[in-house]
């Protein structure tokens, strides 16, 4: 018994060396959604509420268990003994033991509150709004036009942010549940349809922040990715400039039969919008007027090379599986109305190419 | 099948701790637990109140008048199943019998009042004089609700009476949802009630009631209060609430 | 007795052999068809998780689709919380309270039976819609819209309401039943605060039951009618606000929470005194806090809701009475080291499992605290913290005392003992492939990986944890063989264990092990807690010397006898439920009319028998 008990602690005391190592561990900053290494005043904030209460923690568990540990030791059972005293209770000790935890969380409760505040009120609301729309299973980002007011700059799962800019986020859906995430910069606001919220995040360092959808949202939801790209201000000025014109037509005849097909055949249009295109109005799917400047497509999922822009093109639930995309248009459909890759009946592997070529351009 | 009348029923002579029988306790348990029920479908009626998108709405198609009626209906039978409880209790199984069947009745009545109002919903059809639209007669047209006001244009292609079906049923909108499920329910607990009460009344005929066991009424009583209680809160409000603004 | 139109079957008489357990009203033998059921469902929930960690043990893999991932997700917790967890704790009330507070029986003996088989109508339900088209697939909170009709044609979701129903009617008619026994049942002179610690948890969690269950009901007959007869209640094109599901389902939700810990509280109040032969210290605190907890428990709903805007007014409230919640807990953990201390401990199995549940209990409050302060939620919410922070409180929590209860209370219902030594080597499996399982889920969860994903990248520094959890998920599986093992050998050739194998406190301990049918030869007087315990040691008898006691002495006892319509009911709610899922067919309409009805006459009938034929019964 005496060595099983022994045996236990020497376990015990190994599983905890080993514990707060791995807690050390899991603290590098190199993780892409690491919630330690942050670079904004919200996720901050949530940060250092969380070290306040993780440390008040590990002080409670340390004695607790060591109490426990301790007392489980010093007091086991020897041949030969009687039953021990048979106590009741101890009014002080309850008091104590009541009064002294309320203590310490009445210590936390208060910069909670006063967090909580700070970062439901934005503080300037004077700033940039970005309209984010949540789909299953994508990011829409809208902005308001550099220079007609009134006007909306759309673009899809690249967030662009001015760096050390507050920048005030609305958050809506138009089908289920999602929730915006960018760990390192802010903690996550569910995006609620018939229930649009707000919230404010700022970046200080410029850099490419990864987040990803946290509210269940189907059957991609894991691949419901977006990326925070927090650049200098007149980087940002630019590229909403750029992001604000509309398509050009390519000079390139291939990429124009592309572009063909884009509006005709292929029907890509009766789900996305690429401005100047007169017939691209859909609403579906992502806008793609500037598809070719974002640096990842598929929600994130795969780096934007021609390469991959094939694959994803070919055979979507691949990539992506569930997808709306493969779901329901028409191009992936066989005679039976079931999912079929392309090349098939509806486009050969020369058309792909032509879309993939348009695509390509639009930049 | 032995007679009723040799009977040794076991819950009548237990011992209980609290001295309260044990399906005394249980039906108090279960009222408790269906208030829950209640204040989950009232609360839900409430968060969507006036958050419906298309008609028609409460103003339109509530007459409260009518619904007085069948509510004093239910609290009348409430005092009649006072009374076939206490006539029991002294022993006299022909007022029981008299007084059990007559709050039978008035639940039936209610639910027949609730049929006829569910019916009229599902029928309900938005009626312009439009001669008076036309006249621009300021008492009538302040006296449409605002759904109908909806329909006021429609008058310049008609010459005397518009009229267009619009029935509320479960589907139209979160009004229609609502209402029809909170009520519904209640329906349905005051249809379970109705079977209770008429089963003691044929039972009392076979001797099955009598004032050493008047537990069992006891039971049928404390849940027929609670039904018509519920009703009610959900007269208050869902219908006044509901017809007249400010609340 | 009474004639009745119907054509009534006779009642039943089978001592023994298959009949006699399907129409049996004992409450000892309902607790062990729930026991068993509940271990066997237990199984299937852990299946189900293991699919899900070999599935996430290494990155990109597709071992299983992104939808059958999330029907595992689904079954796993709907499974664990309304299949294991619940009816695990069930069986304890059934099998214990009766003798606890030394009655014969429970209060409606066929309302007991007819909630185990309404329970395993929902279990079958549930767990047969793997065979009928796909399982749920919305995760055991089903949050609306992704549940409605709309994203969710199949008809998954439809079982999962339907069980849940089932289930509920299940739980109701259960919790009625104990609150009404530990009422009104008590043996004379046990007082309220005389009963036993797993008692007055079990009162407080069938008040929960009976107060909290309605408000799930409510929210999936909202469900159902939407999906099925086309409301509105969470269709937002119609306005409506998806919000409203998630209060409803928190609102019953957190009481749900205690239901499943404050039954294993009760456990390991029992354990804790036996094994260190001292009074629990602080009885009336711990029972208050108890009542406390219960009762706190309405007001924190939405802290499971801090994320999806609700403003910082309501945050702030919810923040505060999360983390008020804290001090009963705290109060209840430090009156059970108090209970240890400078006691004979003696360190067997359940001891260890009572120990093990302590340590990893508090790791899952304090974890709670991180996530009741909502701006450090919001980085929590939603990952695989929030799971390392559940899988404390449930599986460190509720399962490691239920274990606790099986090791401790399997001599009472078998008569034998479980193995010493397997049943430690059972422990310190579970508790390293437990600790190993969900302790990295903390790292992950800050690590930014979110809960319900089927995969992740290799490049998100996630790798590692998910191996080392996926490895403890086995040994965990491990753990539980070594269990079953124990549990099959023991019933074969374990040790006799006798009426009292730990010198133990309360009154179940008095009887003979297994007790026999009608419990207590004659019903006991308690002069005081831990009344056996004073028997043994003060001499205070707690039977008296002659008659005195009620329903003793004088003649033979009698017991409820066994019937039909506790298992003839549920049977017609099963058939009712599965028929409304298709009921626009005509097909489906027929058996949710035929189920309804049958439903109907069993109840009918059932409450024209009585609960004992008259004893010079005479067939006419």
């Amino acid at each position: 018994m005496t060595r099983m008990i022994h045996h236990s602690i020497r376990h015990l005391g190994v599983a905890l060396s080993i514990l707060l190592i791995a807690l050390l561990a899991a603290c590098t900053p190199s993780h892409g959604q690491s919630t330690f290494d942050t670079v904004g005043p919200v996720a901050r904030s949530q940060l250092v509420l969380f070290y306040w209460i993780f440390w008040a923690a590990v002080f409670v568990f340390v004695t607790v268990v060591g109490a426990l540990l301790y007392i489980v030791i010093r007091y086991r059972r020897k041949p030969g003994d009687g039953d021990p005293p048979q106590v009741h209770g101890h009014k002080p000790l309850e008091i104590a033991w009541t009064v002294l935890p309320a203590i310490v969380l009445a210590v936390v409760a208060v910069p909670t509150i006063t967090t909580i505040f700070d970062n439901a009120n934005s503080p300037d609301q004077g700033a940039l709004t970005v309209d984010v729309v949540a789909h299953q299973w994508w990011w829409e980002f809208r902005y308001p036009h550099p220079d007609e007011s009134g006007n909306e700059v759309v673009t899809a799962n690249e967030l662009h942010i001015p760096v050390n800019e507050v920048v005030n986020v609305t958050l809506d859906s138009l089908d289920v549940l999602h929730s915006f995430w960018i760990p390192k910069i802010a903690g996550k606001v569910d995006v609620v349809p018939n229930n649009a919220n707000t919230m404010w995040i700022q970046a200080d360092i410029p850099g490419e922040y990864l987040g990803q959808c946290a509210e269940f949202c189907g059957v991609a939801h894991a691949h419901m990715r977006l990326r925070v790209i927090a650049q200098p201000r007149e980087e940002f000025d630019a590229w909403l400039a750029a992001q604000a014109l509309p398509a050009v037509d390519p000079p390139d005849p291939l990429a124009l039969k592309g572009k063909a097909l884009f509006e005709g055949q292929a029907q890509c249009f009766s789900c996305h919008t690429v401005s100047g295109l007169k017939k691209a109005r859909g609403l579906i799917g992502p806008n793609l007027t500037h598809v070719a400047s974002r640096g990842h497509i598929a929600a994130g999922e795969l780096e934007n090379t021609q390469f991959n822009l094939r694959q994803w093109l070919k055979d979507p639930n691949a990539v992506k599986p569930g997808n709306i995309m493969a779901r329901d248009a028409l191009i992936y459909k066989d005679a039976d109305g079931g999912y079929s890759p392309l090349p098939n009946e509806s486009l050969s592997e020369a058309q792909v190419s032509a879309l993939v070529s348009y695509l390509r351009t639009l930049e | 099948m032995a007679h009723a009348t040799t009977v040794p029923h076991g819950e009548e002579h237990e011992e209980t701790t609290t001295g309260l029988s044990h399906r005394k306790l249980l039906i108090w348990a279960f009222l408790g637990s269906d208030c829950m029920f209640f204040g989950s479908l009232i609360a839900t009626y409430m968060v969507y109140r006036g958050k419906s998108l298309v008609g028609p709405f409460p103003e339109d198609v509530f007459s409260i008048p009518v619904t007085s009626v069948s509510t004093f209906v239910l609290l009348m039978s409430s005092m009649s199943m006072v009374l076939a409880y206490s006539a029991l209790v002294r022993g006299s199984i022909k007022g029981f019998r008299i007084w059990i069947l007559s709050t039978a009745v008035l639940g039936m009545t209610f639910l027949a009042f609730q049929t006829f109002e569910f019916r009229d919903f599902a029928n309900y059809e938005v009626h312009l004089d439009c001669a008076r639209v036309e006249a621009e007669d300021a008492d009538y047209l302040e006296g449409l609700t605002d759904f109908e006001t909806t329909f006021l244009p429609r008058c310049a292609a008609v010459d005397e009476e518009f009229s267009e079906q619009h029935g509320l049923t479960l589907k139209t909108n979160l009004f229609g949802t609502t209402f029809f499920t909170l009520t519904g329910f209640h329906g349905a607990h005051v249809t379970l009630g109705v079977i209770w009460l008429l089963s003691l009344f044929f039972y009392s005929f076979r001797g099955g009631v009598t004032p050493e066991r008047s537990l069992d009424v006891d039971l049928a009583a404390l849940y027929w209060h609670f039904v018509d209680v519920v009703w009610i809160v959900i007269f208050t409000v869902v219908y006044l609430f509901g017809v007249f603004p400010g609340f | 007795m009474t004639t009745l139109a119907l054509p009534l079957p006779k009642r039943p008489v089978h001592p023994t052999g298959v009949w006699s357990w399907l129409t049996t009203v004992d409450h000892k033998r309902i607790g062990i068809l729930y026991g068993v059921t509940a271990i066997i469902l237990f199984l299937t929930g852990g299946v189900e998780a293991l699919y899900m960690r070999v599935q996430l043990a290494r990155p990109g893999q597709e071992i299983v689709s992104p939808e059958v991932y999330n029907q595992l997700f689904t079954m796993h917790g709907t499974t664990m919380i309304f299949l294991a967890i619940m009816p695990m704790g069930a069986a304890f009330f059934n099998f214990l309270i009766p003798l606890q507070i030394g009655a014969r029986d429970v209060a409606f003996p066929r309302l007991n039976a007819f909630s185990y088989w309404t329970f395993l109508a929902g279990a079958i339900m549930l767990k047969f819609s793997w065979l009928m088209g796909g399982a749920p697939n919305s995760g055991w909170f089903g949050y609306a819209p992704i549940t409605g009709v709309a994203y969710n044609p199949g008809h998954g979701i439809d079982f999962w309401i339907m069980s849940l129903q089932l289930l509920g009617i299940a739980s109701l008619a259960a919790a009625f039943n104990f609150i009404v026994t530990i009422l009104n049942m008590r043996a004379p002179g046990m007082s309220l605060m005389r009963m036993p610690l797993f008692t007055w948890m079990t009162l407080i969690t069938s008040f929960l039951l009976v107060l909290a269950f309605p408000v799930i009901t409510v929210a999936l007959i909202e469900l159902m009618l939407d999906r099925l007869f086309g409301a509105n209640f969470f269709v937002t094109r119609a306005g409506a606000n998806p919000l409203l599901w998630q209060h409803l389902f928190w609102v019953f939700g957190h009481p749900e929470v205690y239901i499943l810990i404050l039954p294993a509280m009760g456990i390991i109040s029992e354990v804790l005194p036996t094994f260190s032969k001292k009074p629990l210290f602080g009885y009336p605190v711990v029972v208050l806090s108890g009542v406390i907890i219960g009762f706190m428990g309405w007001m924190v709903w939405s802290h499971h809701m801090f994320t999806v805007g609700l403003g910082p007014v309501a945050n702030s409230v919810f923040a505060l009475t999360t983390m008020a919640i804290a001090v009963p807990t705290g109060v209840k953990i430090f009156n059970w080291i108090a209970t240890m201390w400078k006691g004979s401990i003696d360190v067997k199995t359940p001891m260890l499992f009572a120990v093990g549940f302590i340590a990893t209990f508090i790791i899952g409050g304090l974890s709670g605290v991180m996530h009741a302060s909502a701006p450090s939620d919001a980085q929590q919410q939603d990952t695989y913290f929030i799971v390392a922070h559940l899988h404390y409180v449930l599986f460190g929590g509720s399962i490691f005392a239920l274990m606790a209860g099986i090791y401790y209370w399997f001599p009472k219902i078998t008569g034998r003992l479980l193995d010493e030594r397997v049943g430690k080597l059972n422990f310190w499996i579970m508790f390293v492939g437990f600790n190993l399982t969900f302790f990295p889920m903390h790292f992950l969860g800050l690590d930014g990986m979110p809960r319900r994903i089927y995969t992740y990248d290799a490049d998100m520094g996630w790798n590692l944890w998910n191996a080392v959890a996926s490895a403890g998920a086995g040994l965990i599986a491990v753990s539980m063989l070594v269990f079953v093992a124990n549990v099959v050998r023991s019933l074969m050739k374990g040790e006799e264990a006798g009426a009292d194998p730990w010198d133990a406190r309360t009154l179940e301990w008095s009887i003979p092990s297994p007790p026999p049918e009608y419990n207590f030869e004659q019903i006991p007087t308690v002069h005081g807690r831990d009344a056996f315990w004073a028997q043994k040691r003060q001499g205070v008898r707690t039977v008296a010397v002659a008659g005195g006691s009620y329903n003793g002495g004088e003649h033979s006892i009698h017991m409820p006898q066994p019937s039909y319509w506790p298992l003839v009911a549920p049977i017609g709610l099963l058939m009712a439920a599965y028929g409304l899922i298709y009921v626009s067919s005509i097909f489906g309409l027929a058996a949710a009319v035929l189920g309804g009805a049958i439903a109907m006459v069993s109840v009918y009938a059932w409450s024209f028998e009585p609960v004992n034929d008259p004893p010079e019964t005479s067939e006419h």
